[in-house]
């Protein structure tokens, strides 16, 4: 249970939102080239760290804007909220 | 050698007050060099360790365990047992367990409490009524017992259900599989523990994997709390960690590790003589031997380690439970706890080879792993030892990610995932 900084609405408990999954898995440009390898790797094949994780959520129960949080799932904790169209921090 | 457990045994040790029965297993320091390494000490790791050592001749075995033995999801499930699953690879594999699971007490001359009481899955609105007879036929064509009961016979058969029209989801019938049931989920870590001890195996527990050395596309051994320990073959069977060693050996797998909760009850006299499960509103019970109700709730939406889930999970299925079963409104919860379960996208294990020589995974058992325990480790072993999958696991090999050639059990799993 935790509490996530809506950057359009502010702090709201987690249950005001949607997981939205591993963030920057870019669909791939060119569908039409794909060996069924790369397919599965798009489709499939996640990261699933334990540790720091960039992912995407959802307000789904407020603002209903997509956001990514940079969060440690170790231990649940947020370290850092950017918007959607930003790049990973270093 | 180990000494039988018998009603001799258990008259002969009260005359020294018990304080005299042989160690279970032993607590080996590792050696530097195994032909096998199990990684992960749950049932389904102790089971494939057991079965390489019986069935397949290898006296030269380790598992290695970072905790306890069966500390992990092994001590953390609702210990339901069944095979209604709906497709002919699934039904294979998990009757397959569930066959074995009617032997294992004999076998590992340990009780391991297995007690075919049924098992019960609710059907709310009409598309489960759908769903639920086409898998009760589905069943049926392959050989797995499988009852359809309607909404009469569901209270015959379960009399604290509220069966009346008038709730938010009426129970419109419910299959029931006679065969299936529970068992003691410690008493199958231990049986297996000793079982494989009693073949030579080393189980070595505190003892957690930090590396996996690769030459090339060949394994060396793995790098260990305890030290490096040399070997060819490395078997993997770390439930919601698969992916982190999957990534200390270099591959991916299409895992999403969550936190899935249980809890029991204060105990109380008998009143639930079967395992009653509901998919539309997510609530399971049924009652221990100690008396406990232990109830199974839902995943959390998103990935974690914490191995603790959050409360409107519980929250969900309690109004559910009590929905359900009024009688239940003034129990007291007793304990409440979070195991992490490996999520595959198709809701189906991987028992495989990988593209690394000498590396071999079963993982993705999701939220209803402990049923399959005997069978996943029978199979797992068969595949260790014969570097290819036996005909019963060859569905659920990781390639069926690139195939496109998915076991969709989302219907069967007991868990909405």
């Amino acid at each position: 249970m935790f509490i996530i900084k809506c950057p359009y609405c502010g702090e709201r408990d987690h249950t005001e939102f949607s997981y939205g999954g591993e963030a920057h898995i870019v669909r791939p440009k060119q569908p039409t080239e794909l060996s069924d390898d790369q397919w599965a790797e798009y489709l499939f094949m996640r990261k699933n760290i334990k540790g720091l994780q960039y992912e995407r959520w959802n307000h789904s129960h407020g603002c209903r804007q997509w956001f990514n949080v940079a969060r440690d799932t170790s231990n649940d904790k947020i370290h850092l909220i950017y918007k959607m169209g930003e790049n990973p921090p270093k | 050698m180990k000494n039988k457990y018998s009603i001799f045994s258990l008259i002969k040790n009260s005359f020294t007050y018990h304080e005299n029965w042989q160690r279970a297993w032993r607590d080996p320091e590792p050696k530097k060099n195994y032909d096998v390494i199990i990684v992960g000490g749950g049932g389904h790791g102790l089971a494939t360790a057991y079965y390489l050592a019986k069935e397949h001749n290898l006296k030269n075995i380790a598992v290695l365990e970072k905790g306890w033995i069966g500390g992990g999801n092994t001590g953390r499930n609702t210990t339901i047992i069944r095979s209604n699953y709906l497709w002919d690879a699934s039904a294979g594999l998990y009757d397959h367990a569930l066959k074995l699971w009617e032997g294992l007490s004999q076998e590992l001359n340990y009780n391991v409490m297995f007690s075919q009481r049924g098992v019960m899955n609710l059907a709310h609105n009409l598309h489960d009524v759908r769903e639920l007879k086409r898998r009760t036929h589905a069943n049926r064509l392959n050989g797995i017992d499988c009852d359809w009961l309607d909404t009469k016979q569901v209270k015959e058969f379960c009399p604290i259900i509220n069966c009346s029209p008038d709730i938010r989801y009426p129970v419109m019938g419910s299959t029931l599989q006679k065969r299936a049931g529970t068992a003691r989920h410690d008493a199958v870590a231990w049986g297996y523990a000793r079982g494989a001890d009693s073949f030579g195996v080393d189980i070595i527990q505190n003892c957690e994997v930090t590396g996996i050395k690769r030459k090339g596309n060949n394994i060396e051994g793995v790098e260990t709390t305890k030290g490096f320990i040399k070997t060819t073959k490395v078997g993997i069977v770390a439930a919601g960690h698969s992916s982190v060693l999957a990534n200390m050996a270099g591959i991916r797998l299409p895992l999403e590790s969550k936190p899935l909760q249980a809890l029991v009850s204060e105990p109380i006299k008998p009143i639930i003589d079967t395992v009653v499960m509901s998919n539309a509103v997510h609530a399971y019970v049924s009652q221990s031997d100690k008396g406990e109700l232990v109830i199974g709730a839902g995943t959390d939406a998103y990935i974690s380690y914490t191995q603790k889930g959050t409360h409107e999970v519980i929250e969900g299925t309690l109004k559910a439970i009590l929905e359900l079963y009024p009688i239940f409104s003034r129990l007291k919860m007793l304990r409440q706890w979070g195991g992490i379960v490996d999520i595959c996208p198709d809701a189906s294990p991987i028992i495989s080879k990988t593209s690394i020589n000498g590396l071999y995974f079963n993982c993705g058992w999701g939220t209803g792993g402990f049923k399959a325990t005997p069978g996943s480790g029978n199979l797992f072993a068969y595949t260790i030892a014969k570097n290819e999958p036996h005909k019963l696991n060859a569905a659920f090999n990781i390639n069926r990610f690139i195939s496109g050639d998915l076991v969709d059990e989302h219907g069967a799993a007991a868990v909405a995932h």
